[in-house]
């Protein structure tokens, strides 16, 4: 406290000069622009640069008043905070001062170059701000404007720190202005080049390229470093198209899981399944517009019981198409293919005309939007949400499949249709419910997809293919292979994207799937034994 | 080669209505009661062209088992090469006058003709590539299909994957087929107007002529020796290989000769609705495609043109009439035929008068109600 009151006390005798000048500083100011004494001004900065610099929470108090403009002086140079309610507060303490009115005290002026002084000594002034967070915020701030400037408050702000990250921020701020600033020495220099160096991304990257061109050590160390970071940052781009493919496998994924089942178990050519995911997506969409109208208290996890009712709605969907249509074409996969095909015609015109041709909004919760940093990576939590999410759901499909009484039906059915009727399972309807497994699984998939894509009545049809491709090319009736055909495609493409663009890589990773089917027809891992062949 | 009755009556009709059509088109005045309007003339020609398509799609689905749900990438491919012929017979009358390059690539600020332009200000030329491109394609792509063994459900798929990959590279501009909006507004063919009565008369009873040759052939060829292996190939391709045939080989030539088949279908499809774009590569299309060998009749080639010509008319009529409703009626077609009518339209002709089909059978009729 009383390093403050000292620090006030040259502030009041700075900021407006001596008694001769103490006109020049508020009374010059606030007469006319053209009468602005420029000594006043250089004072006034002055002022506020010690002020920044001390590192006081109490300082930022007052130069926040001179930048909102309620920051005001009697004629003693004691300073008043004005506040909204035209009291005022003493600048030292904070503590009201029921006796000063308006005739009593004059507003101190400020002029652009005052005013960018205040708000770098704000923005230096938060590198003291009690709560960590605003203390890295402003260290950010510093590293990108890299402002000689700041030093003097970064020097400071440094020998207080206590978190390790704030300070490591702070450090790398500090070598940035450092090598921006004219006047520092050689060897602070190269310390410099070597915390950008070791800090790495695009940003050290841009402040080094700048000194890459010039001659002498530091030049030499800046464009080493240069190259030293183009290297880590090539490495983390490889990562990214990783994390971007295994994102889009894990899309994949979710889109192939449920035709796994109805396809590569029951070996029904479900054209329809597409429709599937598009159903899970509208279901989706009703969830969340009924919960917005009866329960907005659990708005926020409305996607969570889109889940469920998704899996029910698609898998109830499924079973009636079985039993209506699939049933009777069994061991006739070509017409299965051309009847699923009318099918997904006759449910994309019911959900036209139910909700229309236009996309429908489906909101994305709180928790699953924004991103976050990982190392060189950006994440976005709705793309990391999916691919847990995909995972999760195969995982389920797994065990379902393995340790569930149905599964081992299921998988009895499969394996042996007669000798599981002899053993008195119900295969028709261990078919029905086989079929409603993997459209309720679509209809899972549906709810994911409506997070990052749009929901109409053409969604299912953009991902059918691509599902089917999936399917084939990890070998049918292959859990395993199909994750791993997914997560193969996912990242094949986004390592061709860069390369070929977009659309071209789409073209090319599919005539290599052409191509793969060709050489190997039952996909990554076929299924052993003479079933294959029937 | 005999026909049977039914592939004779339906040639005659064919050939007879196109023939009526055009006459009436041509020879009555405007006012007439008897005037045809020259829409319908492109209309029906456009189905003649669909026929030749389901035409193919039959011979290789009827014949030897190959279910091609990409078999519309021939037929525009067939067109793009019949696009491109018309494209330079634009010349200067293009919006920006050039007299080498096409709008698109002049919009695209190219500078010359690509290599692959080269040749198609001749027509014959571009008819020559209307047939060798998807010859060449489906030559490559049957090749590497048959002799891996990719049958049934896996060679459907790859076939869709096929011509989703063309749809997707026809989209692009650099490809310098005109991208998204492909290639229209054309103005000549051989010298004539595409967009004259007499023009679109004369290209009616071409198609019709190119389909009965196309039936005659496809006949030919099932009803010849190879075409007896193709059936054994279809019902039991392991039974055919052990006897000591190779079934790749012989699906692969009825594979060429659909896909060029289809090619012919494009080229003469495209100066008749005066435009082709990448939306002809979409999977769906293929698809449709094979619904109408489906509604007709599969294996029968009488159904496959009977059925294009049905479901084409339907369609027409539908989305003139009932918009909303075509989609369902389409995908209800689907079903029903697949669960209901396994021999399509043909198969209730047969059925109903084994011996000795009446001539007016509903199917008939119904394709005089669509012809004439």
């Amino acid at each position: 406290m009383p390093r403050l009151i000292a620090l006030l006390l040259l502030i009041v005798l700075v900021l407006p000069g001596s008694r001769a000048h103490a006109d020049d500083a508020y009374d010059a100011l606030s007469a006319s622009a053209l009468a602005i004494s420029p000594e006043s001004f250089d004072s006034v900065r002055h002022g506020i640069e010690q002020l920044a610099e001390s590192g006081d929470p109490r300082a930022a108090v007052v130069i926040g008043a001179l930048h909102d403009g309620t920051l005001y002086a009697n004629d003693d140079h004691a300073l008043f905070i004005q506040q909204p309610d035209g009291s005022y507060v003493d600048a030292h303490t904070g503590a009201k001062a029921p006796d000063v009115t308006d005739d009593d005290v004059k507003k101190v002026r400020v002029n652009n170059a005052v005013r960018s002084a205040i708000d770098a000594a704000l923005g230096g002034l938060q590198l003291f701000a009690p709560d960590a967070p605003t203390r890295l915020h402003a260290a950010t701030a510093v590293f990108t404007s890299h402002d000689p400037a700041a030093l003097p408050a970064l020097k400071k702000a440094l020998a207080k720190e206590s978190d390790p990250a704030v300070k490591r921020l702070m450090e790398q701020a500090q070598a940035a202005a450092l090598l921006s600033a004219p006047d520092a020495s050689e060897a602070e220099k190269l310390d410099a080049v070597a915390t950008l160096r070791a800090r790495g991304d695009q940003d050290a990257r841009s402040v080094l390229s700048a000194l890459a061109g010039q001659s002498g050590p530091v030049g030499t160390a800046a464009a080493a470093a240069v190259v030293s970071i183009d290297h880590f940052l090539q490495i983390w781009s490889v990562a990214q198209s990783v994390y971007y493919g295994i994102s889009l496998g894990s899309v994949l994924l979710l889109a192939a899981a449920g035709l796994a089942i109805t396809f590569g178990v029951m070996g029904v050519i479900n054209m329809a399944h597409g429709e599937m995911v598009m159903i899970g997506a509208y279901v989706t969409f009703v969830v969340q517009q009924l919960m917005h109208a009866y329960l907005p208290s659990l708005y926020g996890i409305s996607l969570l019981i889109a889940v469920p009712m998704a899996f029910l709605v698609s898998g109830a969907v499924g079973v009636v198409i079985e039993r209506s249509l699939i049933r009777w074409l069994y061991g006739r996969p070509l017409e299965t293919l051309l009847a699923t095909w009318g099918l997904s015609l006759v449910l994309q015109q019911v959900v036209r005309s139910l909700f229309g041709a236009n996309n429908q909004d489906v909101d994305t919760p709180g928790w699953m939007s924004g991103a976050f940093q990982l190392g060189g990576l950006t994440l976005t939590w709705n793309r990391l949400y999916i691919i847990i999410f995909a995972f999760l759901v195969v995982a389920a499909l797994m065990a379902a499949l393995r340790y569930t009484p149905l599964g081992l039906r299921m998988r009895a059915v499969t394996q042996n249709r007669r000798m599981a009727a002899a053993m008195g399972i119900r295969t028709p309807w261990i078919d029905a419910l086989t079929f409603g497994l993997g459209s309720g699984i679509a209809g899972i998939a549906g709810v994911a997809l409506s997070q990052i894509d749009n929901v109409s009545p053409n969604l299912g049809q953009g991902y059918i293919i691509d599902s089917f491709m999936v399917v084939v090319f990890g070998g049918v009736g292959n859990l395993w292979g199909t994750t791993l055909g997914a997560l193969t495609l996912g990242i094949v493409n986004k390592f061709l994207e860069p390369i070929a663009g977009a659309v071209l890589g789409k073209i090319i990773v599919l005539v290599l799937l052409i191509l793969f089917v060709q050489r190997n027809p039952r996909g990554m891992f076929p299924l052993k034994g003479r079933a294959v062949e029937a | 080669m005999k026909l049977d009755r039914t592939s004779f009556i339906t040639l005659i009709a064919v050939m007879g209505a196109a023939l009526v059509l055009a006459l009436l088109n041509q020879m009555t005045a405007a006012a007439s009661a008897a005037h045809v309007p020259t829409y319908v003339i492109a209309l029906a020609g456009k189905y003649l062209c669909f026929a030749m398509l389901a035409l193919a799609v039959d011979l290789v689905w009827g014949f030897a088992g190959i279910l091609s749900l990409g078999h519309a990438a021939f037929f525009a491919l067939g067109g793009y090469a019949m696009g491109m012929y018309l494209m330079r017979q634009i010349g200067t009358r293009g919006v920006y006058g050039n007299p080498n390059l096409p709008d698109f690539m002049v919009f695209l600020g190219w500078k010359a003709l690509p290599w692959y332009w080269t040749g198609f200000e001749w027509f014959g030329f571009a008819i020559l590539m209307a047939m060798l491109v998807p010859a060449v394609l489906a030559g490559v792509f049957g090749w590497l299909a048959f002799r891996s063994r990719v049958t049934g459900v896996y060679l459907s798929i790859i076939t869709q994957a096929l011509t989703y990959a063309l749809l997707l590279a026809f989209f692009r501009n650099d490809m310098g087929f005109g991208g998204n909006n492909g290639m229209t507004d054309f103005k000549d063919i051989l010298g004539f107007n595409v967009q004259a009565d007499s023009t679109r008369s004369a290209l009616l009873v071409i198609s019709a002529v190119v389909l009965c040759g196309q039936f005659l052939l496809a006949r030919f060829v099932v009803d010849s020796r190879f075409g007896k292996i193709l059936i054994a190939v279809r019902d039991t391709e392991s039974r055919t290989r052990f006897l000591g045939y190779r079934p790749e080989s012989y699906k692969l030539v009825v594979w060429v000769l659909s896909a060029i088949m289809a090619g012919i279908g494009g080229a003469l499809y495209v100066p008749q609705v005066g435009i082709i774009n990448p939306s002809e590569f979409a999977p769906g299309n293929s698809i449709e495609a094979v619904i109408w060998v489906a509604v007709g009749g599969r294996g029968t080639l009488v159904g496959a043109i009977l059925g294009a010509i049905i479901v084409n008319f339907g369609k027409t009529w539908f989305t003139g009439a009932l918009p909303e409703v075509w989609l369902y009626a389409l995908g209800a077609m689907f079903i029903f035929v697949t669960l209901f009518l396994p021999r399509g339209v043909m198969g209730l002709v047969r059925t109903s008068a084994p011996k000795e089909p009446e001539p007016e059978t509903p199917a008939v009729a119904a394709a005089h109600e669509v012809t004439g």
